[in-house]
């Protein structure tokens, strides 16, 4: 049995690899097969032709595609994926420095979101059909639908224009910007680790709003799996045996329920942090979040590709690590998917 | 149908149309049961009327600069108020289920099909072609589809046709999925195995007896995922990725109107409202629909 899981493993690995390649081919195709001009776009269009041929070498435009396709593999395995035009830095370094930023705006919101939604699903399939579930039906519907960004400036003009209980824009107030020398680039966690109180509460109250507001939507999202996991449960002889037995309906939820919908969440929260990441690039404009969402939009508006690439690439990859681990931990973790062989 | 003569085929037709009736008036009791639902389909067919009689409703021109009038909270003149130019929000609005309809039907006229042939041919061809039509699948499905494309707009230049075609790009997996697996359900069955045996040919087997097959749960997936393709068409125009100034895209209103919000909040609140209950109720629709046409999915 033991082989059949490393087995399988390896296969899954082998599909996340392909997975990966088709990525790459995408990316490519989208930066090289497409209509703008990426030399016009670095030499400028009034350029002289000789200029022009030289730059057009210098990308290696006039080999051929699949030549092309290979440099590309090369210097993406050497870690260049190409000098952003915007600050004239290398793509990694920019990312390297944008990254941390919106890893913590979407972690903090997959953590806001597991808090409140899973409780909130498990309840509501206990009392299925009361108002309860009704309220958790209303507020999931709800999630699914608003757009996260008009959201973020509804947020913006209550909380912190109207009733200034959080902090604005920003990570954190300019006063304190550049304060903490960045190690793991979370600044939450950096604030605490040189001991800057101030910093720290400064930051969290800058991120609390955009983390609540990301949160909101996936929570809708783990409250409706949630909750139609718990029901798949309910009828199992175990509750039956449990409830027999005299346990509380809080025993129950947490020491019965919960461990045997535990695998199937992490399936579900592995997906809402991909999509908290994807959910991260529209909201991070809103609240002038330094992080990969505000770095592409302002590429966008120079039609700097490589930084759009590069960008897409890196949240493509985290995307499909998240689902090969959210394929693995059910392989794992649930004896289930296990096939007893002879 | 050439064994019929012609008196039997108009009998049929006569008690297909009874049937149909018969069937409309099922779904509207079982509709009637569920103010949720019969909500979302009024606001949507609110949003079609809209869209199709909007310069008969929608009471000034939506493009037309009024800068005497800029800035204006909502009134009777102005329902929603009026933007930075003097437009009339409220028309825009209008004239904007425009777009938001024809985003969300040419996405699913270009998914659905495609979904439903790649998850036929699949699921009914098996083997080979199966694992790596379903491989690929899987892997478009595994893209963050917003992002993506958000790199196709940005390749291609930005407009409507392009956040049309990126948006329908990274949409067609998940029909696809449930194409093959109604296929899979429906290709052993006998009257299947009946059509074949007298010699029906593969694309006639696939296209005439198993598509059909297919059609409800994919109409109802494919409702489903209006209300996703609304905000990521939304997204785009927020972005600046979607349909271009002047046309009022909802998602762009909210990008032009977020510069006044703290002194004239109306100007990016109305369009999110629009938004948010237009998707609401492609999503309560999608779900009474699902409800109602899929015996096999007990209410849960």
């Amino acid at each position: 049995m033991k082989e059949f899981t490393l087995l399988e493993i390896i296969r899954r690995l082998g599909q996340l690899l392909i997975s990966l390649f088709v990525l790459l081919i995408v990316t490519f195709t989208i930066g090289r097969v497409l209509p703008t001009d990426p030399v016009g776009a670095i030499v400028g269009e009034l350029a002289d032709p000789a200029a022009y041929t030289a730059m057009r070498q210098k990308l290696g435009l006039d080999l051929p595609i699949y030549e092309q396709f290979f440099i590309y593999l090369n210097s993406l395995l050497h870690g260049d994926l190409g000098v952003a035009v915007l600050t004239g830095n290398a793509v990694t370094k920019d990312l390297a420095q944008a990254f941390p930023a919106t890893l913590e705006l979407a972690t903090l919101a997959v953590i806001i979101s597991t808090v409140l939604g899973v409780p909130l699903g498990m309840i509501a399939a206990f009392f299925r059909d009361t108002w309860i579930d009704k309220v958790a039906r209303v507020i999931s519907l709800v999630g699914h639908s608003i757009p996260v960004f008009w959201f973020g400036v509804v947020g913006l003009v209550i909380f912190y224009a109207g009733l200034s209980w959080v902090g604005g824009p920003g990570r954190v107030d300019t006063y304190l910007e550049g304060l903490v020398e960045p190690r793991t680039g979370l600044l939450l966690i950096d604030s605490l680790l040189v001991g800057d109180t101030e910093t720290f509460w400064n930051a969290a109250s800058h991120i609390i709003l955009p983390a609540c507001i990301l949160a909101y939507s996936a929570m809708a999202y783990i409250t409706r799996m949630t909750r139609s996991f718990t029901l798949e449960q309910l009828n199992q002889d175990y509750v039956i045996a449990a409830r027999a037995k005299g346990a509380s309906s809080l025993q129950i939820l947490t020491g019965h329920l919960l461990p045997n919908i535990a695998v199937q969440l992490v399936t579900v929260l592995a997906i809402s942090y991909g999509t908290l990441l994807e959910g991260a690039v529209v909201t991070e404009i809103v609240f002038s979040w330094p992080g990969i969402g505000q770095y592409m939009t302002n590429a966008l508006m120079i039609g700097d590709m490589n930084a759009i690439l590069a960008g897409t690439l890196i949240i493509g990859f985290i995307f499909m690590i998240l689902n090969f681990i959210s394929d693995l931990a059910y392989l794992l973790l649930d004896p289930r998917t296990r096939e007893v062989t002879p | 149908m050439t064994l019929q003569n012609s008196i039997s085929n108009d009998e049929a037709t006569k008690s297909y149309a009874a049937r149909f009736v018969r069937g409309l008036r099922g779904m509207w009791d079982k509709l009637s049961q569920e103010p949720l639902g019969l909500f979302g389909f009024a606001i949507v067919l609110l949003l079609i009327i809209c869209a199709v009689f909007a310069p008969w409703i929608a009471p000034y021109n939506p493009a037309v600069q009024n800068l005497a009038e800029a800035l204006r909270p909502p009134s009777a003149a102005h329902w929603a108020g009026t933007d930075e130019f003097g437009r009339d929000i409220f028309s825009r609005l209008i004239y904007g289920a425009r777009i938001t309809i024809l985003t969300v039907s040419a996405v699913s006229l270009i998914v659905g099909p495609l979904g439903l042939i790649i998850g036929i041919v699949s699921g009914f061809a098996g083997g080979r072609i199966d694992s790596v039509l379903m491989r690929f699948t899987d892997i478009v499905l595994s893209f963050p589809s917003l992002i993506l494309a958000l790199a196709f707009a940005a390749a291609l230049g930005a407009g409507l046709e392009t956040a049309i075609v990126a948006i329908s790009l990274t949409s067609w997996p998940a029909i696809a999925r449930l194409a093959r697996a109604e296929t899979l359900i429906v290709r052993n069955t006998d009257y299947v195995s009946a059509a074949r045996l007298y010699g029906a040919s593969p694309s006639r087997l696939l296209f005439l007896y198993i598509a059909p097959m297919c059609v409800p749960s994919i109409v109802v997936r494919l409702t489903l995922n209006m209300a996703g393709i609304i905000l990521t068409a939304a997204s785009l125009g927020f972005l600046g990725l979607g349909a271009q100034p002047p046309a009022p895209e909802w998602g762009a209103m909210i990008s032009s109107g977020r510069k006044f919000m703290l002194d004239n909040w109306w100007v990016a609140v109305m369009p999110g409202i629009a938004i948010l209950m237009t998707s609401l109720a492609f999503n309560l629709v999608g779900d009474t629909l699902r409800d109602i046409l899929d015996p096999r999915h007990v209410r849960s």
